[in-house]
């Protein structure tokens, strides 16, 4: 006979007195003490780069008292191919495709953020076309469904949950299929364009989509069945890798992980960016900032994104595969390209294709700065332009660079097994990190 | 517009120190006129204003110009929802400007790229070393002079860099070429021996010079009638 356990959860106030009481780092307790009697004893572990639960090439060289952490410095930029100098050699619409290898995980996203900065720059960002901005939005959702359920499968799978795993990817292989209806590739997305996006959805997509929301919802409640009661999950991430607000805001944490210290804050409800004010969604929040909330934060997050993404397709301007003849681009051919048929027989749209392909959107001089609620959190662009077509400075704000600026702060004093629930848990991209 | 009011407000306080206000895209930017006194600035808008994040630092190689350095800060804050910016400029002579890591500890590896992608150093940070290149890397790739393909370098043990074979690329721009020739992606001059090539571009000494480091500099003088 199966019996069910019940786990009793503390409430807030006393799981925050507890993970101070595990957190030798930062107390004298009695661990502290131990500690230094054994000086001298420090042995130094590298962790990294290629380990399975550095997700990529993070490298963290530990300084360990026997199981315990003393000291721990992240070694970033493996990865590092020097984004920022490609882009200040290239137009603004050719470096869309290196978006998409910053978070690989959400590629949509990036490129929606770095089109989204662009058009700011440009002055354009709200004469997008409303039916361009609301793919933009599902484009989003998904892409964050998309990351969040590979980050939620591997942190899991860190943790010993292996099932889980199996699980989210059944729906990625879904969206991935989604993804390639729409953009033409499954993972190299490269789908906005300055002033719209490539094309707009096949016919059949829209009810795709629909169907999916409707059986990825059925996953989430599956994998949280075998995760949020889960008695060995539970020990593993609870209480562990605690960030405090005043600590997370410090570090400049955004997205799930500041969140789930507590901290109301997502670009969609601060700064609505496309349509996301007309939306309704809710953002969950954390209450202690450890390793369990942040789980939590981002099984929630995706609901409201599929909630956001079943809005989207009721509304979406022009109907499911566009019986209204919506228009996607924005019509100025100094910022899109033109209609092919005209590009070959008219005159101003030939020059229109070959001045936007040759040289790129004329910018005008002048710097911005545009930050999107992505999957790992803020990505933002600062773009300094002196005029013309290609940026003089581009400066890409790697949410997961800054996550991990963290770490030095939280490892101390925890154990060497409750590395890799934290790191987990933090779900950063190395692609992204080390640009 | 509460950014603007609390661009007004650390104008009150700092009075010459800083510009006016510049608004561009809906985003106030204030530049401050001397980079030794960022630390307290920055101080002031996160105890008496309430800044209380740092988005971003970046920094801008003005190649060419007096001073060279541009230190670009993103200051948020959180209750208000209001950004600022904070700009800085550093000369290279000096290269050198105080940390703000006292002031937002996210400060730290910023301060730190800064240092490794174009060679600013940062006074007072805790421990500035490379961090996306390797301990011991020479060069400072974000700088503007130092060229897209990369430089030859060999630290032995521990790596090594060839430069990244362009040709047939498809990105060698130049940033701000005075006209569509100068700035076309795919402009380059084939650099082969066995064809002669004398085309329209090779007598163009801007774009010679852009791609040839060793050509003689662009003639800068009017044509002659």
């Amino acid at each position: 006979m199966a019996t069910t356990q019940e786990i009793t959860f503390r409430d807030a106030p006393s799981r925050i007195a507890a993970a101070d009481a595990s957190h030798v780092g930062d107390t004298e307790g009695q661990l502290a003490e131990a500690a230094s009697e054994m000086e001298g004893e420090k042995m130094v572990l590298n962790m990294g780069p290629s380990h399975p639960s550095t997700h990529g090439v993070l490298r963290i060289v530990l300084e360990m008292d026997g199981e315990i952490i003393t000291k721990a410095i992240p070694d970033v930029g493996y990865l590092h191919r020097g984004d920022e100098k490609i882009a200040e050699n290239m137009t603004y619409t050719q470096f869309i495709p290196y978006t998409d290898r910053l978070d690989y995980l959400a590629p949509l996203a990036n490129n929606v953020a770095y089109a989204l900065a662009v058009e700011k720059l440009m002055g354009i960002d709200t004469k997008l076309t409303p039916r361009c901005q609301y793919i933009r939005v599902i484009c989003c959702e998904l892409a964050r469904v998309s990351a969040h359920l590979l980050g939620l499968g591997a942190y899991a799978m860190d943790v010993g949950a292996l099932t889980v795993f199996m699980h989210t990817f059944t729906e990625r292989e879904k969206l991935y299929n989604l993804f390639e209806a729409l953009t033409g590739a499954r993972f190299t997305t490269t789908y906005t364009r300055i002033g719209g996006v490539s094309r707009d959805t096949p016919p059949g997509w829209v009810a795709a989509v629909r169907k999916f929301c409707d059986e990825v919802v059925v996953n989430f409640d599956e994998s949280e069945t075998l995760l949020t009661r889960n008695r060995i999950f539970v020990d593993r991430t609870r209480d562990v890798g605690v960030i405090s607000k005043e600590d997370a805001i410090d570090y400049g944490l955004t997205g799930p992980n500041l969140r789930g210290c507590g901290v109301d804050y997502d670009v969609r409800k601060a700064h609505p960016y496309l349509v996301y004010k007309d939306l309704e969604f809710d953002v969950p929040i954390g209450s202690v900032g450890d390793c369990y909330d942040r789980y939590l934060v981002r099984m929630e997050e995706m609901r409201q994104s599929v909630r956001i993404v079943r809005q989207c397709l009721d509304r979406i301007p022009g109907g499911a595969d566009n019986e209204g003849k919506e228009p996607v681009n924005i019509a100025d051919g100094k910022v899109t390209l033109p209609p092919k048929n005209k590009v070959l027989t008219s005159m101003e749209e030939l020059i229109h294709q070959f001045i936007n392909v040759t040289q790129g959107v004329n910018a005008p001089v002048g710097e911005v700065y545009f930050g999107a609620e992505n999957p790992k959190g803020e990505l933002g662009f600062y773009i300094n332009s002196r005029g013309g077509g290609t940026p003089y400075r581009l400066k890409i704000r790697a949410p997961s660079f800054v996550n991990l600026s963290i770490l030095p702060h939280v490892l101390p004093g925890h154990m060497m097994s409750d590395v890799v629930s934290i790191l987990g848990s933090f779900d950063f991209v190395m692609g992204e990190c080390d640009r | 517009m509460a950014a603007l009011d609390f661009a007004n407000q650390l104008k009150a306080k700092f009075g010459d120190l800083l510009s006016e206000p510049v608004e561009f895209r809906g985003e106030i930017t204030l530049k401050v006129s001397d980079a030794e006194r960022i630390t307290e600035v920055c101080e002031f808008a996160k105890k008496s204003l309430g800044f209380n994040m740092l988005l971003d630092i970046s920094s801008i190689d003005n190649y060419g110009e007096d001073p060279r350095w541009t230190i670009v800060y993103e200051l948020y804050h959180m209750e208000q929802k209001s950004h600022l910016r904070l700009k800085t400029e550093v000369s290279e002579e000096k290269s050198e400007s105080p940390t703000i890591t006292t002031v937002w500890r996210t400060a730290d590896w910023h301060e730190r790229e800064i240092y490794d992608m174009m060679g600013v150093r940062f006074r007072g940070h805790p421990d500035l070393r490379r961090i996306l290149m390797w301990d011991g890397y020479p060069y400072f790739p974000l700088r503007k002079d130092f060229p897209l393909a990369g430089k030859p370098t060999d630290l032995p043990e521990v790596a090594f860099t060839r430069p990244a074979p362009l040709e047939g690329g498809p990105f060698v721009t130049v940033p701000g070429g005075k006209d569509a020739l100068a700035r076309e992606p795919r402009v380059r001059i084939p650099q082969t021996e066995s064809v002669a090539t004398i085309s329209r571009l090779e007598r163009r000494d801007d774009v010679r010079a852009a791609h040839e480091p060793d050509a003689p500099q662009p003639n800068t003088a009017m044509p002659k009638q």
